[in-house]
C-alpha cells in the first residue's frame, strides 16, 4: 500500500498553494475485522451457515464507506449467489446487474466483476466481487438466477472481454458485432483526432496532459 | 411489383426473401407476400422508426398479426460516456453523465455526485440548501420526463392532443430549469459538493406560480385519458408483467410499482433528505400499460407536493450556502446568475485577480487539476422516473475516476420487452414499449 499526501497531485516542491495537509491511503482494500457493523455481521453469519465451505468461497470481506463487499472465488460465484438469493434470512432477490473493472497491475486477477445485490424484503444491499486472470477470463453466468443479468453480462463481455460461462447468448450488445477489441479495458488504444491543418492531430486524451 | 422502386425492393438471402418497406408501398408488399405460402414473417422495426422511442430496433417474428418472438437490438446511440469520464476530472464528469438519460439529466447528475461525495466521505457536509435544491430540480425533472413519456406514449397510440398538452406543460418546467441552471437540458447543474449556483432572486415566486399552473393544466390530460374507453382498450391488459417477472428481470420504477409493490428508493433508502418530505408512493395492481400510465399521472401530483415543500424550506434557508464549505472541494468560482443569464461573481474575480495570490493559485488548481478522491468503490442509487439509476464509481485515489458505470433503468427494463410482447398483437408492442419508457441515451450510454 502506498500513501499519498493532499487532495492535489503536486509532487515535491510543486505544491506552492499551501494545500496538502491531508494524508490519504490508497487501495485500502484489506479484509475487515469483526464486528463489521450495521447489518453486515448478520449477513455474513447467515451466509456462513448457508455455505458449508464459507472460508474457501469467500476470499475477503471488505467494509468500506458503509458498504459491504464480499470477494468471492470465481468458480463458486453461482453457489454463493444462489445462497444469497434463496436463504430465507438473506433474500437478495434482486441483482442490479454486473459491472466490470480492469486492473492491469493486479497480476493474475486483472479482470474484476462487481455485482450489486438488493434485498427488498430486508431493505439491504451488498456487493459481490470476483476477480479472474486476464489470460483466462471465465466467470459463471448468473442469468439462470436473475434473468435480468442477461444484458448486463453481454455488456460486460462487450466492454471487457470477460466470458460468462452458461450465458444463453453471449454476443456484443453496444458495439457493432464485428468490432475488434473491448473498449473499457485499460489497454484499449485511444484514438487521436486528425485536424485539417498541416496534418496535425489532436492527441488521444490519455496523452494530452498528466492527469495524476 | 409492377415497377421497380429503389426504396421498396426485395432480394433473396440465405435466410429467405428480404423486403425493404418505407411506408408508401404497403400494397405492393401485401401483394407479393400474399403470393408466398410462408406464414411466418420477421419484421425489423427500427432503428429509424417514429414509434420506437429513438434509435431502438425491434426484431419481431410474426404469425399473421401475432408476435411470436420479440427481441430488441440496441447500441445505435452508444457514445462511450463511461470511458470518456475516465479522462476528465471528477467535476467534469457531471457534464458527461448528464447526457446519458437525456430526459432525466438531474437524476444522472445527482446519482453521480452522491457517489463522489460518498467516496470523499463528505455526504453529511453537503449544505441543506443544496440538498433541497437538488430535490426541487429532481422533482421538476420527474415531471418533465413523465410528460414526454405520457405525451409520446399517447401519440404512438394515435392520440395527438395529449402530446400537445404534455409538451405545453414540459415547456413550463424547462423554463424553470433554465431560470435556475441556465440551461433547459443537460445542465451539469448538480456538482460534487452541492449545486453550481443558487436560485436567482424571485425564483421561488416563479416556481410557486408554475406549480399552481401545472396543477391546473394536468387536469386537461387527465380528463382526456383517464377512463377514456379507447385509451383503456389499447392499454388495459397490454404489456402484462407481474411481480415475479419484475423481480427476476431486476425491473424497478413505475413498471414494478404497477404490480402493487410500493418500492421507491425515496422512501426505502432516502437520500438528499427525502425522509423530511411528505409524499405518497403511487402503486397500481394492473401490472399493465394502463397501470404504469396511471402511476405516472398520479406521480405528477406527488412531485408538485414535494416541490411546494421545497419552496417552504428554501424560504427558510434564504442566503444559506449551496456548495460545500470545504474550500478544497467546493467550486471556488462562486457562480451567480448575471444579467446575461450566467457568470462568475464580480467580488470573486476582484479577490483572485487583485488581492490574493493564494486564492488565484487555489482557483487555478481546482479548476484545472480538480480534487483527488480517496481510493475505493461505492454504489449510489437514486429513484429516477424510470427506476433505480445506480452509479458504481471506482477511484484509485486520483483526480479522475478509475471507472464510472451507470446501472441505467432503461437498459435493464428494456429486457422485459420479450416477456411483455410475445403472444400479443403487433399493435400492442408499441403500447408496451411506450410503457417501458426507454430513453436510448440511457440504454446505450
Amino acid at each position: 500500500m502506498t500513501e499519498e499526501h493532499g487532495l492535489f497531485g503536486a509532487k515535491g516542491t510543486g505544491d506552492t498553494s499551501g494545500y496538502g495537509g491531508l494524508v490519504r491511503k490508497r487501495f485500502n482494500e484489506n479484509s475487515a475485522e469483526r464486528p463489521y457493523g450495521s447489518y453486515f455481521d448478520e449477513i455474513t453469519d447467515e451466509l456462513e451457515r448457508a455455505l458449508p465451505l464459507f472460508d474457501e468461497d469467500i476470499e475477503k470481506v471488505v467494509v468500506d464507506r458503509g458498504e459491504l463487499t464480499l470477494h468471492v472465488r470465481a468458480d463458486r460465484l453461482y453457489y454463493v449467489a444462489q445462497a444469497l438469493r434463496d436463504t430465507p434470512t438473506l433474500r437478495f432477490e434482486v441483482c442490479l446487474g454486473v459491472n466490470g473493472a480492469h486492473y492491469p497491475t493486479d497480476t493474475d486477477r486483472e479482470m474484476h466483476c462487481v455485482y450489486p445485490l438488493l434485498s427488498m424484503t430486508f431493505n439491504r444491499r451488498i456487493r459481490l466481487e470476483v476477480s479472474v486472470p486476464d489470460a483466462n477470463p471465465h466467470v459463471p453466468s448468473l442469468v439462470e438466477l436473475w434473468a435480468g443479468n442477461n444484458w448486463h453480462e453481454r455488456e460486460t463481455f462487450d466492454m471487457f472481454g470477460i466470458i460468462f460461462d452458461g450465458h444463453p447468448g453471449l454476443t456484443r450488445i453496444l458495439m457493432p458485432d464485428d468490432w475488434i477489441g473491448h473498449p473499457q479495458r485499460k489497454d484499449y488504444p485511444l484514438g487521436g483526432i486528425p485536424v485539417e491543418y498541416k496534418g496535425a492531430t489532436v492527441p488521444p486524451p490519455n496523452e494530452r496532459r498528466s492527469y495524476r | 411489383m409492377t415497377t421497380h422502386d429503389p426504396y421498396a425492393s426485395s432480394r433473396e438471402t440465405t435466410e429467405g426473401r428480404v423486403y425493404s418497406v418505407t411506408g408508401n408501398d404497403w400494397d405492393s408488399l401485401v401483394t407479393e407476400i400474399g403470393a408466398t405460402k410462408e406464414e411466418r414473417v420477421v419484421v425489423n422495426m427500427g432503428p429509424q422508426h417514429p414509434s420506437t422511442h429513438g434509435v431502438l430496433r425491434l426484431i419481431l417474428e410474426l404469425e399473421g398479426e401475432t408476435v411470436t418472438e420479440a427481441r430488441a437490438g440496441i447500441g445505435y446511440l452508444h457514445t462511450g460516456i463511461e470511458k470518456n469520464a475516465e479522462y476528465r476530472t471528477w467535476t467534469q464528469g457531471v457534464t458527461f453523465v448528464t447526457r446519458m438519460d437525456y430526459l432525466a439529466p438531474i437524476f444522472n447528475e445527482t446519482a453521480y455526485c452522491l457517489g463522489v461525495e460518498k467516496l470523499l466521505g463528505v455526504t453529511h457536509e453537503i449544505p441543506e440548501r443544496a440538498s433541497v435544491i437538488r430535490v426541487l430540480m429532481m422533482e421538476f425533472t420527474r415531471i418533465s420526463s413523465h410528460m414526454v413519456a405520457l405525451g409520446t406514449g399517447a401519440l404512438e397510440l394515435g392520440a395527438l392532443t395529449p402530446m400537445l398538452f404534455a409538451f405545453r406543460e414540459r415547456e413550463k418546467v424547462l423554463d424553470i430549469m433554465e431560470m435556475v441552471s441556465g440551461l433547459r437540458m443537460n445542465m451539469a447543474y448538480v456538482r460534487p459538493g452541492g449545486v453550481s449556483q443558487d436560485i436567482p432572486e424571485g425564483g421561488i415566486t416563479k416556481i410557486r406560480e408554475t406549480v399552481k399552473l401545472l396543477r391546473h393544466n394536468f387536469k386537461d390530460n387527465a380528463k382526456l385519458l383517464i377512463g377514456n374507453s379507447v385509451w383503456m382498450k389499447r392499454t388495459q391488459g397490454v404489456g402484462y408483467l407481474d411481480l415475479a417477472g419484475c423481480i427476476t428481470l431486476g425491473i424497478t420504477g413505475p413498471i414494478l410499482r404497477a404490480t402493487g409493490l410500493p418500492w421507491d428508493l425515496r422512501k426505502s433508502e432516502p437520500y438528499c433528505g427525502y425522509e423530511n418530505y411528505e409524499f405518497d408512493v403511487i402503486t397500481d395492481d394492473g401490472c399493465d400499460t394502463y397501470g404504469r400510465f396511471m402511476i405516472k399521472m398520479n406521480e405528477l401530483e406527488q412531485s408538485l407536493r414535494i416541490i411546494e415543500q421545497c419552496c417552504d424550506k428554501l424560504e427558510k434557508l434564504e442566503g444559506a450556502p449551496v456548495v460545500i464549505q470545504d474550500k478544497k472541494l467546493g467550486s471556488p468560482a462562486d457562480l451567480k446568475v448575471g444579467p446575461d443569464g450566467m457568470g462568475n461573481s464580480e467580488e470573486h474575480i476582484a479577490h483572485i485577480m487583485g488581492q490574493s495570490m493564494e486564492a488565484l493559485i487555489h482557483h487555478f488548481k481546482l479548476s484545472t487539476e480538480g480534487f483527488r478522491v480517496p481510493a475505493g468503490q461505492v454504489y449510489s442509487p437514486v429513484e429516477s422516473p424510470r427506476g433505480e439509476t445506480g452509479v458504481h464509481l471506482i477511484s484509485d485515489g486520483g483526480s479522475h475516476p478509475y471507472r464510472v458505470h451507470f446501472r441505467e433503468p432503461s437498459f435493464n427494463n428494456l429486457q422485459s420487452l420479450a416477456a411483455m410482447c410475445e403472444g400479443s398483437m403487433i399493435a400492442d408492442v408499441v403500447a408496451a414499449v411506450a410503457s417501458i419508457d426507454p430513453v436510448m441515451g440511457g440504454v446505450d450510454r
